[in-house]
């Protein structure tokens, strides 16, 4: 700072100038860049040049973007950054990839928000399939979830009978256990399940709503050495961080099934509908299944996603 | 601890390498707070301006809620302009949602009150000595532009910098509108949470170490600006 200083008052009047110029260089530079976005959303929304002039219909044959609204689940695992940029390669169109929980997901479906959903809930997909609100349904892939705690398994979830017995047993302990609390994919399972159990933990002393992600669910549990449901990518990516061990896994409940579909373009004529038949095709063509089925292989020597197209 | 090292030397070979991603991420963040400083300053100095020199009724409330503007929760802002330009929004046609454009507007909003504020206060300050000053040089209306801008420079660089500083810290708004898309929306700041829930706590620290670095690198240039610029009044020089 002081040679800085020092360097100012020796150029004096030229510095100021030059400092001057310096500004507005930084802004016009700036501002010379700021058409870029432009051009791209131009690029890429294919209409917002003539937007008023557009019609629905007509935006829709031009448009190539495809607004994906999926769970946080295949973001966070990278499976997305493998698979976006080959469809994007294969299909004259630009996927914009909104990472939120299954909720919120099947939510922007319903409002005609997104082209595409891949989300993780079959009970609360499957309403909006009988609704004629999303069409072209399929099964794409398979993860399991796990339900992970104190390595000592205070609550003895291991050892019981089954999966009902297990949650019954967490919540006649005095193990904390941590929910999502988002409504997300995992936490929509994790009610079913403790509905299954014919428990109730709603504001119970032992029960705690983090309303954050997996991962942030995942460290959470980990501090207060407490149990938690999460699925298996997401344990695996975080497991070096956390002192928290698989307790129970494999039951039959805990398979995560992960579904496509689009939304359909008959009740919202506004959505790209060509883009999402074709991002549904992609992920359910054998090339894709293959690469799902090999994604993860090299970092955790396992797979976190098992292909099951129909 | 050990983290912390790893991830100083993983920012400075993501630096070094010159990162083709990371360098997306922080040309954008770089373009919004342009494009937002570049807006906020067109509509927030003739508005300051306005409620700086002008006395008129409600100028007293509309300055109060400027005030209460630099305030405003980005989270909230990002809802509102998200629910404005989703496809069933009022401006859902636009298709701005999950663009940079949206994001500019959302990033807008939230400078805009701390520019305004910032030069009412200013001018209101100087008011009394600037007035008589302005009218009796017989002064063009752009030489009396330009006087008061001179004259309230500071403010109006403290303004920039605070602008600045609350486009590259928020997150909320750039979440909610942009939607932290790869390659079209993802900011630093979106990217860093992007990196912590992806459990890569490394490198989501080295894009907080560029992301200190490039904030650093903006206010000292905006320092120095402020410096020549002091200078300058005390040479009490012309326009030259």
């Amino acid at each position: 700072m002081f040679l800085a200083q020092r360097l100012f008052r020796r150029r004096g009047r030229a510095f100021r100038h030059t400092a001057g110029v310096a500004l507005l260089a930084l802004f016009m530079g700036l501002s010379g860049c700021g058409a870029r976005p432009d051009q791209g959303a131009d690029a890429t929304a294919g209409t917002t040049g003539a937007p008023e002039e557009a019609k629905p219909d007509a935006l829709a044959a031009g448009v190539t973007d495809v607004i994906l609204a999926t769970t946080t689940s295949t973001q966070d695992s990278g499976l997305l950054d493998v698979l976006i940029p080959r469809f994007e390669q294969s299909a004259p169109y630009r996927v914009k990839t909104v990472a939120v929980g299954t909720g919120q997901a099947l939510k922007m479906g319903e409002q005609g928000e997104a082209d595409v959903l891949l989300t993780h809930a079959p009970e609360a997909e499957k309403p909006l399939v009988e609704a004629g609100v999303v069409t072209n349904y399929h099964r794409v892939m398979y993860n399991d979830f796990i339900l992970v705690g104190p390595p000592d398994d205070p609550a003895g979830v291991g050892r019981a009978d089954d999966l009902a017995a297990a949650f019954r047993a967490i919540a006649g302990g005095k193990t904390p256990f941590v929910s999502r609390g988002d409504d997300s994919g995992t936490h929509k399972k994790e009610l079913a399940l403790w509905k299954g159990a014919g428990i109730d933990p709603h504001g119970a002393d032992w029960y705690i709503e983090s309303g954050t992600g997996m991962g942030q669910t995942l460290l959470i549990a980990s501090e207060k050495g407490a149990y938690t449901l999460t699925d298996r990518g997401t344990y695996l990516a975080y497991r070096d961080k956390l002192h928290l061990a698989v307790v129970r896994e494999k039951d039959p409940e805990l398979l995560n099934v992960y579904h496509v579909m689009q939304v359909n373009p008959e009740r919202f004529p506004q959505v790209n509908a060509k883009g999402a038949a074709a991002f549904v095709q992609f992920l359910i063509a054998p090339e894709t299944q293959a690469l799902i089925g090999d994604f993860g292989k090299d970092r955790f020597g396992e797979p976190l996603f098992f292909p099951d197209a129909d | 601890m050990d983290l912390i090292g790893i991830a100083l030397r993983e920012a400075w070979g993501l630096v070094r390498s010159g990162d083709a991603e990371l360098w997306e991420i922080v040309a954008l963040s770089l373009r919004l707070a342009g494009w937002t400083m570049g807006l906020t300053l067109l509509l927030g100095l003739p508005a300051g301006l306005f409620l700086g020199f002008g006395r008129f009724p409600g100028r007293r409330p509309l300055l109060f809620l400027a005030h209460v503007g630099m305030g405003l929760p980005p989270t909230v802002v990002g809802l509102w302009v998200a629910l404005l330009f989703w496809r069933s929004g009022p401006l859902g046609e636009l298709r701005w949602i999950y663009t940079p454009r949206a994001m500019v507007v959302a990033e807008v909003i939230l400078t805009l009150p701390i520019v305004v504020a910032l030069v009412a206060t200013a001018i209101e300050s100087r008011r009394a000595k600037l007035l008589p000053l302005l009218l009796s040089l017989g002064a063009t209306p752009l030489q009396m532009l330009w006087l008061t801008l001179r004259e309230i420079r500071l403010s109006l660089l403290t303004a920039v910098m605070a602008g600045f500083g609350r486009v590259f810290s928020e997150v909320g708004a750039a979440m909610m509108v942009g939607g932290n898309i790869k390659g079209e929306t993802r900011t630093m700041t979106t990217a860093i949470v992007l990196e912590v829930s992806k459990g890569q706590f490394d490198r989501a620290l080295a894009l907080s170490f560029v992301l200190l670095g490039v904030s650093l690198a903006i206010t000292l240039l905006l320092t120095a600006v402020q410096r020549a610029g002091g200078g300058e009044g005390e040479g009490g020089g012309g326009m030259g």
